[in-house]
């Protein structure tokens, strides 16, 4: 590794092989438009191409690659939610990721941690049986510890909490993983490409043509494409998106920031989860922390971070790791989240035909990224809802069918 | 520390605020659709909004029209603008 880095330190050009070349002239149409270039976006179109043979499809990204929600979530895969829904979905992807680094023939760095979400209360610990059992039904691997098991596992960590919420227990998932964010979007972007799907990046969408309930076209800043299936997977942008097309969602922005400390060596090999604290915090494979807590209390459209979030975030991290009173904080952020009022996506068809809507991500769907794209792609190519992603269709907040999904979101909302 | 600027009470931190969402108005006599509408669906895009802000230490509600795209207050409402009668 240091001999290659001085060779290319020392060359004038540089020739490592790019994931796929500068985009050309956008086409006059495509079978399939796909706008949002993330990880969900780029899988949809992995998926189709590679499953369903579909590869006269056009991605539009705005910025860039992966560099929206895809590049500022905080790469937690697990599946240890509340309801047989939820389970069932996001276990189908957390078992897609295990094999996505064959996939690509790329190593997206998965790394199977084991996932501590604590326990402060009695009615805490009761959810976390609720959500064991559920999960344990449905074959995943979820149960209710205690102190000592913790104490164990997570030998650095204050369970006493500074003494004013001491830990009661907590539900842990063994195959909870992290793994590389930006890996996952270019595997995905890399085997598209190859497969023939067009990739465009700096391409916003300003319009979705529709005669009569049938989507004929986008309009975008570098001309007009003609199409009849167009898929919106462009989490924080939803709403805009909907709005084209003249589609009321439940869907509201609200800013989700993180944060990363200083490398430090590796000590941490568990995720730990505090929904009564509102915080979240494993180790990066560079020895980063990478911090998170719960969103910010007001709607924005804006990836601004703000210093009341650190504050906050690390006088409650302060009292599950004293340690860590004199780590600095390196770099901060913030993503915009689309969140729903059950907690649960929204996927599937719309009453527009041709106009496919994968949004409603919120704090949620970096896991959910291989299993997205692939049921949307299936639900693309045969323009009928895959069964898993039934539960979370559109429809369900006109027949009062909600998901509740709100148990297990990551830290309270 | 962001600081709410009130014009009843001055510059506030906004940690002090709760956030109670847009001002809407409930369909008082209409089908289970327009029900489902009012309940669920949201103004999500970046707009002006009209939303209730309430001050915890003083347990006063507020009206504000703010930018949702810059996160700029542009004008305090009187809440006899929105107010309406239920009937009886």
């Amino acid at each position: 590794m240091p001999w290659r880095l001085l060779k290319y330190g020392l060359k004038k050009t540089h020739d490592e092989p790019r994931f796929f070349p500068a985009a050309k002239p956008l086409k006059s149409g495509y079978d399939v438009v796909i706008i949002g270039g993330g990880g969900h976006g780029m899988a949809c179109a992995y998926y189709l191409a590679k499953e369903h043979g579909i590869t006269n499809v056009a991605v539009l990204e705005q910025g860039y690659i992966g560099g929206g929600n895809t590049g500022r979530n905080t790469t937690i895969v697990r599946s240890n939610y509340l309801t047989p829904e939820g389970v069932r979905f996001y276990d189908t992807s957390l078992k897609l990721f295990e094999d996505l680094s064959d996939d690509f023939d790329l190593n997206i760095f998965y790394s199977t941690r084991g996932h501590f979400t604590l326990a402060h209360t009695d009615s805490a610990l009761r959810t976390m049986r609720w959500r064991a059992e559920v999960n344990k039904r449905h074959g995943i691997d979820s149960e209710v510890v205690d102190r000592e098991f913790i104490a164990r596992e997570v030998p650095y960590m204050d369970l006493d909490c500074a003494g004013h919420s001491a830990v009661q227990g907590a539900l842990y998932h063994a195959p909870g993983a992290v793994a590389r964010h930006d890996a996952v979007a270019w595997g995905y972007a890399r085997g598209a490409y190859n497969r023939g799907v067009e990739i465009h990046q700096k391409t916003r969408v300003t319009e979705i043509r529709t005669q009569g309930d049938q989507v004929v076209g986008v309009q975008t800043d570098r001309g007009f494409i003609s199409c009849n299936r167009v898929i919106s997977m462009v989490a924080g942008s939803t709403p805009r998106i909907t709005e084209m097309v003249g589609l009321r969602t439940p869907i509201e922005i609200f800013p989700l920031q993180a944060c990363v400390s200083e490398p430090v060596k590796p000590f941490m090999d568990t995720i730990v989860v505090s929904g009564s604290l509102h915080v979240y915090v494993s180790q990066s494979s560079r020895g980063e922390m990478v911090m998170g807590a719960s969103v910010d209390p007001s709607v924005l459209h804006s990836t601004r971070s703000s210093f009341d979030f650190v504050e906050g975030l690390t006088d409650k991290m302060l009292d599950l790791f004293p340690f860590m009173s004199r780590m600095k904080v390196m770099r901060q952020w913030a993503g915009m989240s689309d969140i729903t009022p059950d907690f649960a996506p929204i996927m599937g068809k719309t009453p527009i035909k041709g106009f496919y809507l994968d949004g409603g991500w919120g704090t949620w769907g970096f896991k959910a990224t291989p299993v997205s794209g692939k049921t949307m792609a299936w639900t693309i190519a045969h323009d009928k809802t895959h069964e898993l992603i039934e539960p979370f269709r559109l429809s369900r907040f006109a027949d009062f069918d909600l998901v509740g999904e709100k148990g297990a979101a990551s830290v309270g909302h | 520390m962001k600081l709410f600027d009130c014009p009843v009470i001055g510059k506030r931190p906004i940690s002090e605020f709760d956030y109670c969402g847009e001002v809407r108005r409930p369909p008082l006599d209409a089908d289970e659709t327009a029900w489902a509408d009012f309940v669920f669906n949201r103004n999500g895009a970046p707009q002006v909004l009209r939303e209730w802000w309430y001050h915890r230490p003083t347990g006063r509600w507020y009206i504000m029209e703010r930018d949702t795209l810059k996160d700029e207050v542009q004008r305090f409402i009187d809440p006899q603008e929105v107010r309406y009668d239920i009937p009886a």
